[in-house]
This record gives structure tokens, sequence and C-alpha cells, in this order.
């Protein structure tokens, strides 16, 4: 019964949509009044449907009710009670529905918070979002219901793939999630502009916001999604350039751009039809990520079932909403353009050139990505582009962004003078280059990557500190100079200064990381990188809803034990896949990593993965600085007081007429 | 020229170079780094190039898989019901390694025939075969399907 009530919600919102999608556009052309305050209304009952929905699946999955297929091939009596929540949104159809229902979220947010919106702006926005939310509904209803009955209902389900049993997997997907649809907002507010035919600092301000929250999330769902490949794919990387990873980090880096090209938008009102342009690209990568992933062309970890007809919707979706928004891109941008002078040294020039980069170095990502589909095509035969492609083309392109990015953070608008700049970038400079040639030696031989990761890691984070600094030095009162600094100035200090912890964390672990498998039996040992690893042996335990052998190894360095480590070998119960949990000692300065292999023999030896990873966990912890950057940013006073002035001009408004 | 000229053709410039110098590194990069993928049978017809790092996939075949002296080398059979090559692979296999089980595996062919892996692929789903290996598989003659 509640999952027909699911089912039955999801038909609703399917209705709602369409009104969402059209009344209040056309009220907004034609102006009646009464037409555009529909919007507000729909958005919730959207949000309403799509709760009852998504809360209807979760029920199915609590109370472990078999006869619907998707929680039959997800779930399992034995599964863990926040496993079988997470595994409402672990598969193909069950994620849909977190899209559809984290859209709705977004749509009442954007109704909320955009009270102070001009009333067809606003129509017009959340009539786009709409009719979003039409496209993915359809897409569930017609190729992909997650409430699809079973009969007869199996006694028990087939259990959610094991890899996903991680508290990693089970927070990344909604987060990647949110930032996926969050550029859904962006993408919307630059269609209406489009429609409507004024593009301002006033709209640049309004979009700018959710933009960046949306930004935040993608950041850090990219991270989560990084920090779980780590812990649980077992074999110590960080970053593969997965097919699947480059979906999510195309429109990331689209959205960087986005998210700098609008801050030229609101404060000089240039780079406006580029800026259109952009949220259209970011959203459609966000599109094409979820095709890419969900479609199963790709061979890759996250492809469940492939099935013609759901790549077919998808990519006829995708057609419509980037040939739709091209085409009205195309008749209206000219409207929209802006003629703004600035010389070659401001910081318009500066984002100019990131904006550049950005892009090229997405459009180089997506060539690599979709290329061997092209040539599967074609019939021109089979090929896959790996990693050294794109670490190719990735370094020297981001080389250059990671160099401008505290200067340009220090330049002012319009114009400024390279004299100025280079007496803020004297310090940091020699400092940067002195720490680069010497820091290295620090570790067990110089490199001339690890001296240009940490030199430039250096410069990096010196000239975004040299920016801060700038605000108050010379003030007769710093401290109330640094009280006046907008918070948006921290919060992009902040999510610069990550880079330089992240530039840090990738030189050192790529330049420095260890890695051995070797045989190990019981009371035998290995040495890597100072440490020594002891096997004591391996024996057998039992988990919820798996079996497993786990190795019990001492770590120990300089007579002193460091840690004790428990990797293990799991086999679930209902899907039989064996499964490495590999056990980490983590640090700042350094991970120990252990992974099983085998067993070998019949001495009780098996073979054993080694890893030692100086500096690893400052590669995530870039992503967070970036993260909390973004939040700091979007969370501006100028943007509170946005909502709260117009929040006053509504009260008054209603007073008046009272 | 007026300065907004100056300005639009600099942009240009500046784009134009930018655009040029990343195809270039496309380019180069993708020369060196493109792999080709070939079946068992097509290694045996000695098609891919001698010493090219290339792929190849298939299933393991049953009862193959051989472990020389205990130790961290592996050997196993790799077939797509036509050919047969010999995989050599040193170091942990992945979790879904098993036989019967579609991989494909990244390497060099030595000039004895054997194909020495320095990556293998078996994919996280026990139901999955990587496309590639799908499209190669052909039925063995005289296997009759259903009990």
């Amino acid at each position: 019964m509640i999952p027909e009530l699911g089912h039955f919600a999801l038909i609703l919102a399917l209705a709602v949509a369409l009104v969402q999608a059209s009344v209040p556009l056309v009220g907004a052309q034609l102006g009646i009044e009464r037409w555009m305050r529909i919007a507000r209304p729909a958005a919730w009952a959207l949000m309403l449907c799509m709760a009852v929905a998504f809360g209807a699946l979760s029920w199915a999955f609590v109370h472990d009710d078999f006869s619907v297929l998707y929680v039959a091939n997800n779930s399992n009596t034995a599964l863990p009670l926040v496993y079988k929540l997470s595994a409402v949104w672990g598969s193909h159809e069950g994620s849909l529905l977190l899209w559809a229902t984290v859209l709705s979220l977004w749509t009442v947010a954007v109704s909320l918070f955009g009270r102070g919106l001009p009333l067809a702006m606003l129509s017009r926005v959340l009539s786009v979002m709409g009719m979003v939310s039409i496209g993915f509904l359809l897409f569930m209803l017609l190729t992909s219901n997650p409430f699809e009955r079973v009969l007869p209902p199996p006694l028990e389900g087939r259990d959610l793939n094991p890899l996903l049993q991680d508290p990693g997997m089970a927070m990344h997907p909604p987060m990647l999630y949110m930032g996926y649809v969050g550029f859904s907002v962006a993408f919307a507010f630059a269609i209406a502009a489009l429609i409507d035919g004024r593009l301002d600092a006033a709209w640049a301000r309004w979009s700018r916001p959710w933009t960046t929250v949306a930004w935040m999330f993608l950041t850090l769902g990219i991270t989560l999604g990084s920090w779980w490949a780590y812990n649980e794919l077992g074999w110590g990387g960080w970053w593969f350039w997965d097919p699947v990873e480059n979906a999510s980090f195309m429109p990331w880096l689209v959205g960087t751009a986005l998210v700098h090209s609008l801050a030229v938008t609101e404060k000089r009102g240039a780079f406006k039809a580029w800026t259109v342009l952009l949220a259209v690209f970011a959203f459609s990568l966000s599109l094409l990520g979820t095709f890419l992933v969900r479609s199963g062309v790709l061979t890759s970890v996250h492809a469940f079932a492939t099935d013609p007809a759901r790549g077919l919707f998808i990519l006829a979706f995708l057609g419509v909403v980037v040939g739709g928004s091209l085409l009205l891109y195309a008749w209206r941008a000219p409207a929209v353009r802006s003629h703004v002078h600035f010389s070659p040294v401001s910081r318009e020039a500066v984002l100019l050139l990131n904006n550049l980069l950005l892009v090229v170095t997405a459009a180089s990502i997506l060539l690599g990505t979709l290329y061997p589909l092209i040539v599967d095509a074609l019939g021109v035969g089979k090929i896959s582009v790996g990693a050294p492609y794109f670490n190719a083309v990735f370094v020297p392109l981001t080389l250059p962004l990671a160099f401008l990015v505290g200067v340009g953070a220090m330049l002012r608008w319009k114009q400024d003078r390279l004299e100025r700049i280079w007496r803020h970038a004297r310090w940091p400079a020699a400092v940067s280059l002195l720490a680069g040639l010497v820091l290295p030696l620090l570790f067990d031989h110089w490199t001339w990557q690890a001296a240009l990761g940490i030199g430039l890691a250096c410069w990096v984070g010196l000239t975004t500190l040299e920016g801060l600094r700038d605000r108050w030095a010379g003030r007769s009162r710093p401290l109330a100079a640094l009280a006046r600094t907008p918070r948006a100035f921290y919060g992009m200090s902040l999510a610069h200064f990550g880079i330089a912890v992240f530039v840090t964390g990738i030189a050192l672990t790529t330049t420095y990381s260890l890695e051995k498998d070797v045989r190990l039996a019981p009371g035998e040992s290995y040495v890597l990188g100072g440490y020594e690893f002891r096997m004591l042996g391996v024996h057998p335990v039992h988990g919820p809803n798996y079996e497993a052998q786990q190795g019990t190894l001492e770590v120990w360095r300089a007579g002193r034990r460091v840690a004790v480590l428990h990797p293990e070998k799991r086999v679930y119960r209902v899907q039989r896949n064996p499964m490495t949990e590999a056990a980490i000692d983590a640090g700042v300065l350094r991970d120990l990593f252990v992974a099983l292999g085998e067993p070998l023999g019949s001495d009780g030896a098996w073979s054993v993965r080694l890893y030692y990873k100086p500096f690893i966990r400052w590669i995530w912890s870039g992503g967070l600085f970036m993260a909390v950057g973004g939040l700091l940013a979007a969370t501006d006073r100028r943007y509170r007081q946005l909502v709260r002035r117009d929040a006053r001009a509504m009260l008054e408004a209603v007073e008046a007429t009272a | 020229m007026t300065p907004a000229r100056k300005k639009r053709l600099m942009l240009v410039g500046l784009m134009i170079f930018g655009v040029g110098v990343a195809v270039a590194l496309a380019l180069r990069a993708f020369n060196s780094n493109l792999m080709f993928f070939y079946s068992p049978t097509q290694v045996v017809a000695g098609e891919p190039p001698k010493g090219a790092l290339f792929r190849v996939g298939g299933m393991v075949v049953k009862g193959s898989i051989q472990r020389p002296g205990g130790g961290m080398t592996v050997r196993f059979a790799l077939t797509d019901n036509r050919n047969t090559i010999t995989v050599q692979y040193t170091g942990i296999l992945p979790d879904l390694f098993r036989e019967g089980q579609g991989i494909v595996a990244k390497g060099r062919l030595r000039p004895d025939g054997v194909f020495v892996a320095d990556e293998v692929l078996a994919k996280h789903d026990e139901n999955y075969m990587p496309p590639e290996v799908a499209g190669i598989l052909k039925k063995p003659k005289g296997m009759r399907t259903g009990p």
C-alpha cells in the first residue's frame, strides 16, 4: 500500500510540475499577476509530493518490503539500518528519486529566499526549475520506476553492493546531487534573464550565493567520493580519472569558472553573456554527468544496469536542455552584451584568464572522456584514454591557474599597476623559491616535482595571506579594518588557501608514496619507508552481514610500536563478493595503509599490500577548506541584507494595504 | 586602432593562444596515451604492434590459475572461447578476479607469447561484464543452452 502511495505521489508531482512550468511563465510573459502567484504554492506542493514519494521508498527499505523490486535488489534483512536508509539512493532508480527530491528542495529554497525578487523574475525562475522537474519525473515514471512490484516477492533481498556499505559512500551521492541540482538554480536564473532580456548587477547578485552554495556541495561531494575510493577500493589511490569521476569534475571546473565570472558580472557588469553561457554549461555538464554515470555506456564502478531506453531518454533530455538553451541564447544574448573596459593589468583580466583556463581544462577532460565512446560508436576500434592523458593535459593547464590565484585576488578592478603588485609579491616569491628548493630535502630525495609543488603551494598560500594583510596594513585602526572586511573576502581567501593545502598534498603524495605487494607469513616483517610492518596472523571474524578474514599487523618504528592494524578480507553472505577492507593508520603527515590480498601456500602466509602515503590527508583537507570558504562567501552580509531588506519592504507593503 | 578594438583583438588573441596550447597538449597526450583493446584471437593473430602497451580482455579459464612457488606471481589463461593466451601478473589481484570471470588486463606481449600485465581489472558487480569483453566473447560451438 505504501509503495503505491509513493508511486501515486510521483504522478501527482508530475502534474504539479506541469502547472509550475507553464502557468507562472505564461503569467510573467502576459503580465497576469494571479498566474505568476501560482509559482510559490506549486513549488511547495511539488516538494510535498516528492517528500511523500521519498518517504514511501525509505519506509519500504526500513520495513524490508521485498515486494518492491528495487528494495529486493538493494537491501537485505541483515543490512544495518543506516545502510538501509542510504540504500535508498544506492542504485539507479533511487538515485533519480533523490535527484528529483533535491531539486524540489532547491525550488522551495528559491521561493523562500527569493521573496524579494521581482515577481515576474521569480515566476520565470521557478518555471524553468519546474521544467527540469518534469524531465526527471518523466524519466522515472517512464523508464525507472523505483516502486515497481515483483510477484511473488522474494523472501530475502539481494543486499546492497558491499562497496557502498561505507559512511563516505552513504553521504557522497546526496552531497554530489546537492551540487549538481544546485546548478539548476544558476541555470534557471540564466534562462529567466534570457527570456526577460534583462541582465544587470542585481541579477548577478541574486544568482551568486546560489551558485556558490551549489559549488560548495559539489566540492564536498567530490572530496567525499575521493576519500571513499581511497578507503574502500583497497588500492590506496585517491583519484583515478575514471569517466565517472570526470563526470563530476567537469561541472565543478565550469562551476568554478561561473563563480568567478559572476563576481565580475556583479561588481563590474562585464562578462554578462559569458556568465549566462557558463551557467548553461555547468548545468548541462551536471546532466551529462548523470547520463554518463547512470546509462551504463561507461565501464565503471557506478554503471549498474544497461538499459538503452534510459540512455536514449537522457540523451534526448540533454538535447532539449542544451539545444533549447543555446537557441534561446543565440536569439537573446545580443541584448545582454556588456561593454565595459578594463586594462590588461586588472582583476578582470586575471579572472578572464582563470575562466579561459578552467573551461579549456574542462573541455580537454570532456574530450578524453567521450573520445572512446565516439570511436566505439563509429566502429573504428576499441580504445581507452588513461590517466597519463589526463595528467598530461591537466597539470600544465592548472599550473598557471594556481600561479595566478593569489595575485589575481590582490589586483584591483579595472586598472592596476604591476609595480604595486610586485611590492606585495616580492617576499612571497622569495620565500616560495627558497621553500621549493630546500623543503624537499627533508624527504628522502630531492625531485623537481616536489620542489615545484611545494614552491607553488607556498606561493599560493603566501600571496593569499598577503592579500589579507593588505586589508589592514598601514591603516590607523587595523582591527577595525579587519572587522570591516566582508565575510566573502575571508571566504575567498580560505578557499584559495585550500588550493595551497591541496597542491601540497598532491605534490608530496605523488612524489614520495611508497608501495609494495609482499608475501608475509606470521612472524615475518617488511620494512617500508622506515616503518616495519610485522605480520602476526590472520583469523576469521563474523560481521552482521559478512564473514571476514582479519589480519593483525603491528607497525614499528625506531623501537616503538606506532600502530596495530586490522585489515580484512570480507565475503558478504548474500552477494558472495569478496571485499577488501583496508586498515589505515591516519596522520597529518603520513598515512600507513595495509590491505590483504589472498592466502598463499599452507603456512598461513598472505599477499599483503603495504603503502606509505605522506601528506595524503592534505588533499581532502584542501577540498574542505574550499567548501568552508564557499559557505562563508555565500553567507556574506550583503546577501542576507538583500533578503532582510526585501522582507521589510514586503511587510511595509502588507501594512500599507491593510 | 581604438582602445576597444585593441582590447578585443587582445582577447581574441589570448583565446586562440589558450585553445591552441590546449589542443597541442591534448594531441600530444593523445598520441602517446591511447590504448587499444584486443581480443585473445587478435593477439594470437599478431595484430597488436610489437612492444606496445595495450589492453586485452576475456574470460579467465577455469582451473588455469597458477602461483608458481606460492609467491606473488600468478599465471592464468585468458580466452574469448576461440583462442587462449597466457597472462602473467605480479602483485595483488582485484577482489572480483576469479575463474570464469570477465577481466581486462593492461600490459605488453613478451616475445614468447606470454602477456605480462601490469594492471588487471575486474569489475565490482558480479554480474557485470566489461562491454568490450561481452562484445568479443563467442559461445563455443556445440554449447547448448538450458539443462
